[in-house]
């Protein structure tokens, strides 16, 4: 019933989201959250439910949205007659067809080896894509025109929120189907292969097979999504399938959480917001980024969203809100910690005389400005380390079950 | 021709010693750890920069020593303070983790240094050509870069073949336990190890800042070249690195020399197309245009046909 509920709950959010942040900005940044998230999925499908890690996958996006252009190109020259709705579709036969050649050869070992062959594959494939201009487009990539197509009810898609409605049931369609592939024999598998591939074959399935399936499927996806960044950007460069992109997605889907089907969502739409959010504060955006990854693989392994489910035994015990208070004494030192530092970077980056924080002027060439904000960051940090035992304490307590009075455990 | 074929063959001599002092460092640090350090490259970036920063106070020479020790110390801490706390997490998280690392030392080089390219120079001790042949000048920098990544092949053999330290490492690759149990700090030692790899390609980034220029796209450019020597000689195999540095450096080199192409083969065969044939641009391809992609080439292929690599032991 629950899994019906958040099924309903997502298609509303899906529909209503665009009628609340009605702007060309806000929708432009939903019709990247709906590809990042298709995308993301489709690298959780290798990554996470297969244990299949690659450096390559941009490949079968970046070459589904070529053809799709290509697709665009050929309505828009009249060489064939279809609905641009359907261009997603063609991307996504494309990234199949690119998994099943390079997945015949590259899902016999999954681990080092895998991870190496699909770094060569991107790396080949990257490099090739400037010199194979007829297809790739060479330096200046491939573009093309969506509204050419015939009208679906009436619609041309020359809006940008006419193709966020397409984008966003492409969307729908991909996550259920890639939802109910996990339910599946063949996803099932292909945890099992993930977790132990010797007990899979002493049982009588072919590792090399599930991962095979596993991957194709998720270029399949993967290849969707490049349809549907073809069709919002009706342009496609060499950068849509370098190694950039291919580790932009592996950042998605880990900082998201790769052990849970949500995870990736999480991942794509957090990314994407800071993305198109934080660099318009901040030309240093990408640094905080690259930090906030390496924290998140050292102390977050499971990801934000198994940050989230790890509250669910307290939950259980309904002891959750004994973790209020002490998350709140973390919080502020912590978030003191963070704010001082993020002044200091950027005030040692800014070339303005003065640097405004809250109304209060700083000014980068003056040791006071330094000093404070030095000297508050060392003390936040400090009494930041000075919470953390009791909030250690406090999530035991949170997580221990309750055995009866005048019982010793 | 003679002539092309010596300076291509110096030059890939350059290029492949190069890679090797990058590749050595990241092929001792997987058999003893069992990660692929995804942030090699980007050592050897910040041993680029460190070393000209140091040299535009200092000068070259010290230089030369101080930026790989540098180097090779932040690598240590790296290794104690992010590596050891992931290797719980299991190989695809600390494969992860020297990823997110590689990324972030190139933004913080951007941070510190800045986008542009920085004017990184041989010193002027070496600023000579060292001889002229066929009327083309072979500079002398590029001659010390050979002995130095010789000097360093033939120490590190030395130490880790003949020396006491050596064999203890050799024996904590293999057997980590039993060398433990023997009463050697085997975390220190991996520490050690991964601090010496980091500093060789702190090393490589010095003496190779001044001639491939130092920018923040230079440890991009270098990564996954090293991957794939690493991978093609065979994981953790010092000979089959050294054999695959060589193999990649001249293989590029001459790539790049020669100027034959498909339009050569096909009219030493006399088949011909038509212009705008959809298959022209393979037609047209020349080797220097495909002299990057020929690496990874025969990394797919050397995966595909022997996974174990040229030099590595088979899988178990």
């Amino acid at each position: 019933m629950l899994k019906y509920v958040s099924w309903a709950l997502f298609a509303v959010a899906l529909i209503v989201l665009p009628q609340i942040f009605t702007s060309i900005l806000s929708v432009s940044i939903l019709n990247q959250m709906c590809i990042a998230i298709v995308f993301a999925l489709s690298y959780n499908m290798l990554l996470g439910q297969g244990g299949m890690l690659s450096f390559g996958h941009a490949v079968y996006f970046g070459l589904g949205g070529f053809m799709a252009v290509h697709a665009l190109l050929a309505i828009e020259n009249e060489q064939m007659m279809f609905s641009v709705t359907l261009i997603p579709l063609v991307g996504g036969l494309f990234g199949l067809c690119a998994a099943l050649f390079i997945g015949s050869f590259s899902t016999h070992k999954a681990g080092t080896v895998f991870a190496m062959i699909s770094l060569g594959v991107g790396e080949l494939i990257a490099a090739s894509s400037l010199i194979l201009v007829s297809f790739f487009g060479g330096e200046a990539g491939v573009s093309g025109d969506r509204t050419y197509g015939p009208p679906f009810l009436g619609f041309d898609f020359a809006q940008n929120i006419e193709v966020y409605y397409l984008a966003a049931a492409w969307l729908f369609l991909a996550t259920v189907c890639m939802y109910l592939f996990t339910q599946t024999p063949a996803g099932r598998m292909a945890n099992a292969v993930r977790d132990n591939p010797e007990r899979a074959e002493f049982i009588g399935y072919s590792a090399r097979r599930v991962r095979f399936i596993s991957f194709i499927f998720s270029g399949f996806f993967a290849g969707i999504a490049g349809g549907l960044f073809a069709l919002n950007y009706e342009i496609l460069t060499e950068q849509n399938l370098n190694a950039v992109t291919s580790g932009n997605v592996l950042l998605m889907a880990y900082i998201g959480g790769l052990g849970f089907f949500i995870g990736p969502i999480v991942g794509a739409i957090v990314l994407t917001l800071i993305n198109s959010v934080l660099s318009n504060y901040t030309d240093l955006w990408l640094l905080y980024l690259g930090l906030m990854f390496v924290l998140t693989v050292m102390f977050l392994p499971r990801g934000l969203t198994g940050f989230l489910m790890m509250h669910r035994t307290p939950w259980h015990l309904g002891k959750l809100h004994l973790l209020a208070k002490p998350y709140a004494v973390t919080a502020v030192p912590g978030s003191i910690f963070v704010f001082s530092m993020v002044c200091i970077v950027e005030m040692s980056h800014s070339n303005e005389p003065t640097f405004n924080v809250f109304g209060f002027a700083l000014d980068p060439s003056s040791f006071l400005s330094w000093g404070a904000l030095i000297i508050i960051a060392c003390l936040a940090f400090i009494a930041l380390r000075r919470t953390l035992p009791s909030l250690r304490d406090a999530w035991d307590t949170a997580n221990a079950i309750d055995t009866k009075p005048g019982v010793r455990p | 021709m003679i002539e092309v074929l010596i300076f291509a063959t110096l030059n890939g001599l350059v290029t492949g010693l190069l890679l090797f002092m990058l590749a050595s460092g990241l092929t001792l640090i997987f058999s003893m750890m069992g990660v692929l350090n995804f942030a090699h490259a980007s050592f050897y970036m910040l041993g680029a920069y460190f070393a000209y920063s140091i040299s535009l106070y200092l000068g070259f020479w010290p230089a030369l020593i101080v930026a790989p020790v540098l180097v090779g110390l932040l690598g240590a801490l790296i290794e104690r303070y992010g590596l050891r706390r992931v290797h719980k997490s299991g190989h695809v998280a600390e494969l992860i983790f020297t990823f997110g690392l590689a990324f972030l030392i190139e933004e913080a080089v951007q941070f510190f240094w800045g986008r542009a390219t920085k004017d990184y120079r041989s010193p002027d001790l070496l600023d000579f050509p060292l001889f002229t042949l066929f009327g083309q000048n072979f500079p002398a920098y590029k001659a010390f870069m050979i002995f130095i990544s010789i000097a360093i092949f033939i120490g590190l053999y030395f130490v880790l073949t003949r020396t006491r330290i050596g064999i203890i490492i050799q024996a904590a690759i293999t057997h980590p336990h039993t060398v433990a149990n023997l009463g050697h700090n085997v975390p220190l030692i991996f520490m050690a190890v991964f601090g010496v790899g980091t500093g060789l390609a702190g090393l490589a980034g010095v003496i190779a800042g001044p001639v491939l220029t130092t920018f923040p796209g230079m440890a991009m450019v270098l990564g996954s070249i090293v991957f794939v020597i690493v991978v093609i000689g065979g994981l953790g195999s010092l000979a089959g690195a050294l054999v695959a540095s060589l193999l990649i450096g001249l293989l590029q080199s001459y790539a790049i020399a020669s100027d034959v192409g498909m339009p050569d083969l096909l009219a030493w065969l006399g088949i011909s197309f038509e212009r705008d044939h959809p298959l022209n641009d393979i037609w047209r391809l020349t080797l220097p245009q495909v002299a990057p992609i020929l690496p990874y080439l025969l990394l797919v292929l050397v995966l595909i046909f022997r996974p174990s690599g040229l030099f590595g032991k088979r899988e178990s």
